[in-house]
């Protein structure tokens, strides 16, 4: 049951949206190894437009794996993604310009300052450097512009990074453990961005070890045991009866 | 305009590389200091003979500038790992070439500063009278830098996602760089002299296939080097 489930996407992948396809992202049978060792063995899931679905699983499931190969980092062993229509293999610097990934790690330059970091992505991504100061102000980190990162918190850093994900515009969110470091205020900053994306007809996928602070923003869950999804969940269906026993 | 958006990002990468090189503590400092050390130690080696030492000259210069460009070429991708940065950065839209052209302009205006050190203290250690065909000799230089640096600058970056990567990337550019290096100092070397033999010209032209046999070759390889 839980495997048709799990194979089974909320709408049908080939309708359309917008003249979007429907499905932001259709994976089938992703399957990807390190050396011998098979991480994800056949991994099937869609995540729909204005949807945000959370990938649960212990320690080395194969999390961060599944959003590398969706974020084209890393190419699959087996089976096919799509990203907005797209293909992530064939199709691989089209989808990098449609994607937002925040990793683990920040990945910022220590030794340029936080306003420095962000006119590189301006430059990078073709924006004005105009664009910058806004959306370091927007993070909460325009007083420190001029700082070099090195003296940032490790929260500081989720901000900066977080300011970076904002300037490319994505339409797919691909965020690993997205709330690490981030204290309340932050969290709520992260979930704002995620339902600005939402917003405008765009998805995310998340990966999480605490569902806690993405409770209010979560449709759906997919728990990923030993390579393969082994259980969805509606959380918005969770939440909508919360809020009728409420009322 | 395609062409303006690479030159931007190419620009930026050198930009940012070098504006890191410069602010890190061991940067640019740290790896001219290793290219005179290891120009005074050979100077040593040599003796006091000053025949020896101007005949000796122009490879040492050259095995100088070798020996602290690796340290440079790995530290280029080093930045990028040490923080996490390389995955943003290949996430970026446009070619992946142009993170390897903008590495590859950082890497030349780094090395090519180290050997303008490097020149300077073999003129004065190793007693050298600079000849009339100096701008021949630096053409030359020039020619040598860009072979250096375009795989340098390659293996740097293959190497750079093993975790020997220092040992990794001296054995696997120094076989590559025997070309340059002979064609390099030969050519000079008889610059220097009175190039009875015409020697220089045959050994720029093979420096000049060489650096575009590899320049080529490399910007089509990265992509898939570059990809995990």
């Amino acid at each position: 049951m839980a495997r048709l489930l799990a194979r089974a996407p909320l709408r049908a992948p080939h309708s359309m949206y917008n003249g979007q396809p429907d499905q932001a992202i259709d994976a089938r049978g992703i399957g990807r190894r390190f050396g011998i060792r098979w991480v994800l063995r056949g991994v099937t899931f869609g995540v729909g437009r204005g949807e945000v679905a959370a990938l649960l699983g212990p320690n080395g499931s194969g999390k961060s794996t599944v959003l590398r190969i969706l974020g084209t980092l890393l190419r699959p062993n087996a089976g096919t993604a799509t990203v907005n229509g797209r293909d992530i293999v064939a199709q691989a610097a089209s989808v990098r310009g449609q994607v937002g990934y925040l990793a683990h790690t920040p990945g910022l330059y220590d030794d340029l300052t936080a306003r420095e970091n962000l006119l590189f992505a301006a430059d990078m991504l073709g924006l004005p450097h105009a664009s910058v100061d806004g959306n370091l102000a927007r993070v909460g980190l325009g007083e420190v512009a001029g700082s070099r990162v090195r003296g940032f918190s490790a929260g500081m850093q989720r901000r900066l990074a977080l300011a970076r994900l904002i300037m490319r515009s994505p339409s797919v969110l691909l965020l690993d453990e997205p709330y690490a470091n981030l204290d309340e205020n932050g969290v709520e900053l992260m979930n704002s961005v995620i339902r600005d994306v939402i917003a405008s007809g765009g998805a995310a996928l998340l990966a999480l070890h605490e569902l806690a602070p993405a409770r209010a923003i979560l449709d759906r869950t997919l728990t990923l045991i030993e390579g393969r999804i082994a259980t969805t969940n509606s959380e918005r269906a969770v939440r909508e009866r919360a809020s009728l026993a409420t009322v | 305009m395609a062409w303006e958006d690479d030159w931007r990002r190419v620009r930026a990468i050198a930009k940012k590389d070098l504006t890191t090189e410069l602010r890190a503590k061991a940067g640019f400092n740290g790896v001219a200091s290793l290219a005179v050390t290891i120009l005074i130690l050979l100077g040593l080696a040599l003796g006091p003979d000053a025949d020896a030492l101007r005949n000796a000259a122009v490879g040492a210069v050259w095995l100088a500038t070798l020996f602290s460009g690796v340290l440079a070429f790995n530290r280029s991708f080093q930045v990028e790992l040490e923080s996490g940065a390389l995955e943003p950065l290949l996430l970026y839209p446009g070619p992946r070439w142009t993170i390897f052209a903008g590495k590859l302009l950082a890497n030349f205006t780094f090395v090519s500063l180290m050997v303008a050190i490097v020149m300077a203290a073999g003129i004065v250690l190793f007693g050298i009278t600079i000849p009339a065909r100096w701008p021949m000799i630096l053409a030359v230089v020039a020619l040598g830098v860009v072979g250096l640096v375009v795989l340098g600058t390659f293996y740097a970056s293959m190497a750079s996602r093993s975790r020997a990567r220092e040992v990794l990337l001296p054995l696997l550019l120094f076989p590559m760089l025997v070309p340059v290096l002979l064609a390099a100092t030969t050519a000079s070397k008889a610059l220097l002299g009175a190039d009875l033999m015409h020697e220089a010209g045959a050994w720029t032209r093979l420096l000049i296939g060489y650096d575009l046999v590899f320049l080529i070759a490399t910007f089509i390889a990265f992509e898939h080097v570059i990809e995990a």
